[in-house]
């Protein structure tokens, strides 16, 4: 079922939670909503729930209006970070709980009822804990049977508030995996919130990026990595190092640091963007930048080695990160305590005060 | 790093034999005078006459009355405070709403005014003088001096024992339960019933059990408020003061002995929920 937001704000006293906001969610789509905290990303998914009311406008599910429907009656699935499983029931009864409590007109028989938490079971591959109560599971078994429960009146529209945040690193991409070829073939809509970057890019058709309760840009996760429309984006999706560089003779100055312009530049101040991966490390300065960094950690980090490095005689807010492929670091590897000089291949631009991107190559 | 914590435990106050010997000794010694000693006392002098004293004392008409009314008073005010604890803890627990902070405190003033003076304010208003008393004099209703004043002070008293065991569970609970009971399309009493109150079982029979002891045992706010007509407005604390005042000690002692008691089942009661309490919690 397509989901239709319409200029949908809300206020928490004086704290303005969501500024008017409006997104198009297809039928069968899987929608990630990703921000830091306080974005506004669980109040919009609640009130997509019907757990808050928005102060200003309109809620469609389908062609139908839900904006004044009660929760209850929105007959949305709902996964919470902390499961809320119902701790004095089984199993099988917390997955039971939706169809139990329909009116006796709509109520399938207990057989029936039954029939379905063991299909439902089955399906998130649980069916012997079904005698068991809540507290004698894992963390992972507890969210699949948060989700069976969610699924087992067969809801159109399946919510999730940060499933996957409560998990160790292993169980949350094997669940990730789960929960999207679950996805495909059941073929409801969903969102869920995340703060993860990689999850939101991982898991959705398509990333809705936010802050301050604003939504800062809708993209699908390939085109939000390769143009991010705005700071905030570039910044959030991660691992981008900044220079901030003052023209001076065509170049961009930051103390004694420098980095030529590539050709066709314009000539402004302004912040250049570099993500971890796109360097390379010499022992010298080059032709393009005399950019030096004294390594103070080493880490490997799966296929890579994570270099952190801070500035030697210029000026960064944060620490800069290098991905390298072992290959690389093998060949000519650095130590802790070492100054290197990197040399950035591709970068993006922001003119001061500028909110789109200028990507730069050299 | 071990060995650090091992010094630190060494350092703990309490640790050294002598210090925690006497501390044990000082403790139980205290009990005893304090508690123990005249606990025993009350039964020893009730049954001083002998039992046959004890057994007639306690079946005379007027004690009789004194025990039936107790009850009465208890059977009335614990489902009163059971309802309205329930909606109190609900309400501060579950919606936001101004005056929400000042509710919560405000429910603890029956704790911290003396009951003879939450007695006199009952009588101030209902009262046959009183502002709402003549009013209500004039319909040929009275409620001072009679049972049902009794009741309004005794479910004044004891109306925080619910509402405070329940609280801090249900905060710290949160709603998500709640939230996910309802997202799954039960009824507000589907709800209530499936959901909240299993949550809240244990607290609820503690409060419960708490409302009850206080209900029976109460003095002060009944004594102002009842007017200790014999055989009418008496109940059993009122009454084994004028049991006493009439210098029959051993009849007083053994209706005191009846509260005694009903204390003493009410905590070996107490206890059992909790044994159950941390039995399910450790099962769970």
């Amino acid at each position: 079922m397509s989901i239709l937001i319409e200029h949908i704000s809300k206020t928490f006293g004086q704290f303005q939670a969501l500024s008017p906001l409006s997104l198009d969610i297809q039928e069968g789509e899987m929608i990630g909503l990703l921000g830091p905290s306080g974005s506004g990303k669980t109040t919009l998914l609640r009130i997509i729930a019907g757990l808050e009311g928005a102060d200003t406008g309109r809620i469609q599910f389908g062609d139908r209006d839900v904006t004044n429907l009660h929760v209850r009656d929105r007959r949305v699935g709902f996964v919470f970070q902390n499961y809320a499983l119902f701790r004095h029931m089984t199993v099988a009864d917390n997955v039971a709980f939706g169809l139990d409590v329909l009116p006796r007109k709509e109520r399938p028989s207990p057989s029936e009822i039954k029939k379905r938490v063991m299909h439902l079971l089955d399906m998130v591959q649980l069916a012997h804990l079904a005698n068991r109560f809540p507290s004698q599971l894992s963390g992972g078994q507890k969210q699949r049977i948060a989700l069976a429960r969610a699924l087992a009146t067969q809801p159109e529209v399946l919510l999730l508030d940060e499933p996957f945040g409560a998990l160790d690193a292993k169980v949350r991409k094997e669940l990730r995996r789960w929960l999207r070829g679950l996805h495909d073939e059941l073929g409801f809509t969903s969102v869920f919130v995340t703060h993860d970057q990689e999850e939101a890019l991982e898991l959705s058709d398509r990333v809705v990026v936010m802050s301050n309760g604003h939504i800062e840009q809708v993209d699908q996760p390939g085109a939000l990595y390769a143009s991010p429309n705005s700071r905030f984006v570039f910044d959030f999706l991660g691992n981008a190092n900044v220079f901030e560089g003052k023209i001076e003779n065509g170049q961009w100055r930051n103390e004694q640091a420098h980095i030529v312009l590539p050709k066709g530049a314009a000539q402004q101040n302004g912040q250049l963007y570099v993500r971890s991966h796109e360097f390379t490390v010499s022992e010298t300065a080059t032709d393009q930048a005399n950019l030096p960094l004294k390594v103070v950690a080493i880490n490997p980090i799966g296929a890579e080695v994570r270099l952190e490095l801070s500035p030697v005689g210029w000026h960064s807010k944060d620490i800069w990160e290098m991905d390298l492929p072992h290959k690389v670091f093998d060949k000519k590897p650095v130590e802790k305590g070492q100054t290197v000089f990197v040399t950035p291949k591709a970068g993006y631009f922001f003119a001061q005060d500028a909110k789109q991107a200028e990507p730069l190559h050299w | 790093m071990s060995s650090k914590k091992h010094t630190a435990s060494q350092l703990r106050v309490g640790d050294r034999p002598w210090v925690k010997r006497s501390l044990i000794g000082l403790t139980l010694f205290l009990t005893t005078i304090l508690l123990v000693v005249p606990l025993i006392a009350i039964f020893q002098q009730a049954f001083v006459k002998g039992a046959g004293h004890y057994f007639t004392s306690l079946l005379e008409a007027d004690t009789l009355h004194a025990i039936g009314l107790t009850l009465l008073v208890a059977a009335l005010t614990v489902p009163v405070n059971l309802v309205f604890g329930v909606m109190l803890a609900w309400s501060v627990t579950r919606f936001e709403f101004p005056g929400r902070k000042l509710l919560m405190t405000l429910m603890d003033i029956p704790f911290a005014v003396s009951p003879v003076v939450a007695g006199l304010l009952y009588l101030l208003l209902y009262g046959n003088n009183g502002w709402i008393g003549s009013w209500l004099y004039e319909q040929d209703i009275q409620l001072m001096f009679a049972w049902p004043g009794i009741v309004m002070v005794t479910v004044f008293v004891t109306c925080p024992f619910v509402a405070r065991e329940l609280i801090p569970l249900m905060q710290q609970q949160g709603r998500e339960d709640e939230e996910a009971a309802v997202i799954l399309g039960a009824s507000g009493w589907q709800l209530f019933r499936r959901v909240t109150l299993p949550n809240i079982k244990w607290a609820l029979i503690y409060g419960v059990i708490l409302t009850n002891a206080r209900a029976v045992g109460e003095f002060g706010a009944v004594s102002v408020v009842s007017g200790n007509i014999r055989g009418e407005t008496n109940t059993l604390p009122l009454h084994v003061q004028l049991q006493y005042e009439d210098y029959q000690a051993a009849a007083a002692f053994a209706s005191a002995s009846l509260l005694a008691l009903i204390a003493l089942l009410t905590l070996l009661f107490k206890a059992f929920i909790e044994w159950r309490q941390e039995r399910q919690e450790t099962t769970l």
